[in-house]
């Protein structure tokens, strides 16, 4: 979308900046995409020259057979992330907009829960989630049930909505005090000039901090599995299991996840430092 | 301690609320030792990621375009993979490919423990957030300075130790305390491969205990405890390196 506004504004030539960032992309994904085939290579030769009598499958074969259900494990974890960053942003943004109001009795609660929150682990919190909400509620005559993988969702919205409320209250607080003189100036009233003229302007300095913790929300779904929710880091040690709890398994099974994550997260990660340059420059 | 233990004790009849990590003697010696391995692991992991920090944004200013993609790959790796699958990995996966040593008492070890496999990972995973830090305090150093530094004759290290690292410590040191803090929160991965560390004392004692609530809470009071106190910790250091005219000044 951005780059489509790019070709309509910028002159038949890109600028130095978009051809510099074009030219550097390729190389290091390149380079990220040697670097994992090297990672899986070493670990998977390592694990077969430990056993020099294949009887059993190698590792690559191991992987081959249960590669369908660890990248189901992996969707579910990408679904996880989905979920918590949405119900999280969704509760965070109005607790960071309520850090800055006036009124005592919204600000003092929005800012206790979000320092707390902010400052638990992340582990513990998820404990706290799967191992203190009931497992099912009971309203109105209805029985909803409520899965570990639910309590784990909620689990992982706590600190996805203090992290966002601490980046919504950044970016409005970043804004140039010229804006508000200037919305009240033109006769809006405080909550006018914040919903149409600040917080307009705030989406775009949210967006790289945003997207970063949607990255860190991503790799740590897979703490879920010491709570045993069976996404994609429980899987493979059930893999492990089925495959006989061979020792030379781990590492190319753990590695098969950690490029997973990698191929995910990577191009996420350079997508945010694209759009924190494009914003700082204009 | 002996009427405040039977305090507790008696606390637990009366309302049900039962801190075991207090009035019973076996809980208490555990949770401390839980307790101090938390500590333990958060400052020796927190001296080590800002060794890696300090030294790999160093190697990134090479000459040597090899080195240079050796730190980058090694920044995107710890980076974009999840912490604790990168403990997994190191513990189960390379920990099994390491040779077994003779523990002194005839039988065999691994070479290296879950402990140190923990501070091993955990390190690197907050160094590789560290070098990228370094790295923005140290472009934030006006080209000019380098050059003055250059034409007084210092070598590439002594600009390194004695002009730039002061001033991008002093640049980057918010950044640099979000890191620490989060290295602290992380730190009780640890319990996903048994280090008896906070977290995993405490699910011991609920688990003989089942008073899963109580000590619930307090391991997350413990932790805010922590955190809070490396917070101050931190911004007594910001103050005390505080230069006039340098650095952010009332900025918030």
């Amino acid at each position: 979308m951005l780059r489509y506004r790019d070709a309509f504004t910028l002159p038949a030539s890109p600028s130095p900046r978009l051809r510099g960032e074009g030219t550097r992309r390729r190389p290091t994904i390149g380079r990220a995409a040697l670097l994992f085939t090297l990672v899986v290579g070493a670990t998977t030769t390592a694990a077969l020259a430990q056993q020099p009598h294949m009887v059993k499958a190698t590792a690559l074969e191991v992987l081959a057979r249960w590669a369908p259900l660890l990248l189901w494990g992996f969707g579910f974890n990408i679904l996880i992330s989905v979920m918590a960053m949405g119900i999280g942003t969704a509760a965070g943004v109005p607790v960071g907009i309520g850090q800055l109001s006036r009124v005592l009795p919204v600000r003092i609660p929005a800012r206790v829960v979000t320092q707390f929150f902010r400052n638990s682990p992340w582990l513990v919190l998820l404990f706290l989630c799967v191992l203190l909400l009931p497992f099912e509620i009971r309203a109105f005559g209805l029985r909803i049930p409520f899965p570990d993988w639910a309590k784990a969702t909620l689990g992982f919205a706590l600190p996805v909505m203090a992290n966002t409320s601490e980046i919504t209250r950044g970016a409005i607080q970043s804004v140039p005090s010229g804006q508000w003189d200037s919305a009240l100036a033109l006769g809006l009233t405080r909550r006018q000039s914040l919903y149409l003229v600040i917080l307009p302007q705030c989406v775009k300095r949210m967006l790289p901090p945003w997207m970063n913790l949607y990255s860190l929300i991503t790799m740590s779904t897979v703490n879920a599995s010491v709570v045993g929710v069976s996404e994609m880091i429980t899987l493979t040690s059930q893999v492990h299991a089925a495959e006989g709890s061979r020792p030379e398994l781990l590492a190319p099974l753990y590695a098969f996840a950690l490029v997973c994550f990698f191929i995910y997260c990577y191009p996420i990660g350079k997508w945010t430092q694209a759009l924190e340059r494009r914003y700082q420059l204009s | 301690m002996q009427p405040i233990y039977d305090w507790f004790r008696d606390f637990y009849e009366r309302t049900g609320i039962n801190l075991t990590f207090i009035y019973d003697d076996f809980d208490r010696a555990r949770m401390i030792r839980g307790f101090f391995l938390t500590l333990d692991l958060a400052v020796i992991t927190i001296i080590l990621s800002v060794l890696i920090g300090i030294a790999g944004a160093w190697l990134q200013g090479s000459r040597f375009v090899w080195i240079r993609r050796v730190i980058a790959g090694f920044i995107s790796f710890f980076r974009n993979t999840p912490p604790l699958v990168q403990i997994y990995f190191f513990y189960f996966g390379l920990g099994y490919l390491l040779p077994r040593v003779p523990d002194g008492s005839g039988g065999m070890i691994p070479m290296v423990s879950n402990l140190q496999w923990a501070i091993i990972s955990l390190s690197l995973f907050a160094g590789a957030f560290n070098i990228e830090i370094f790295r923005s305090g140290i472009e934030a150093i006006p080209r000019s300075t380098v050059e003055a530094a250059t034409s007084f004759g210092l070598t590439r290290w002594q600009i390194y130790r004695l002009v730039i690292l002061p001033m991008a410590v002093r640049v980057c040191l918010p950044a640099l305390g979000n890191n620490l803090v989060n290295l602290v929160k992380t730190t009780n991965l640890a319990y996903a491969i048994a280090v008896p560390e906070l977290l995993y004392v405490s699910k011991q004692i609920w688990s003989d205990a089942t008073n899963v609530r109580e000590m619930m809470l307090f391991v997350l009071f413990a932790y805010l405890c922590l955190v809070f106190a490396l917070v101050a910790l931190l911004n007594a250091v910001e103050r005390r390196l505080a230069i006039p005219g340098f650095g952010q000044q009332g900025g918030h």
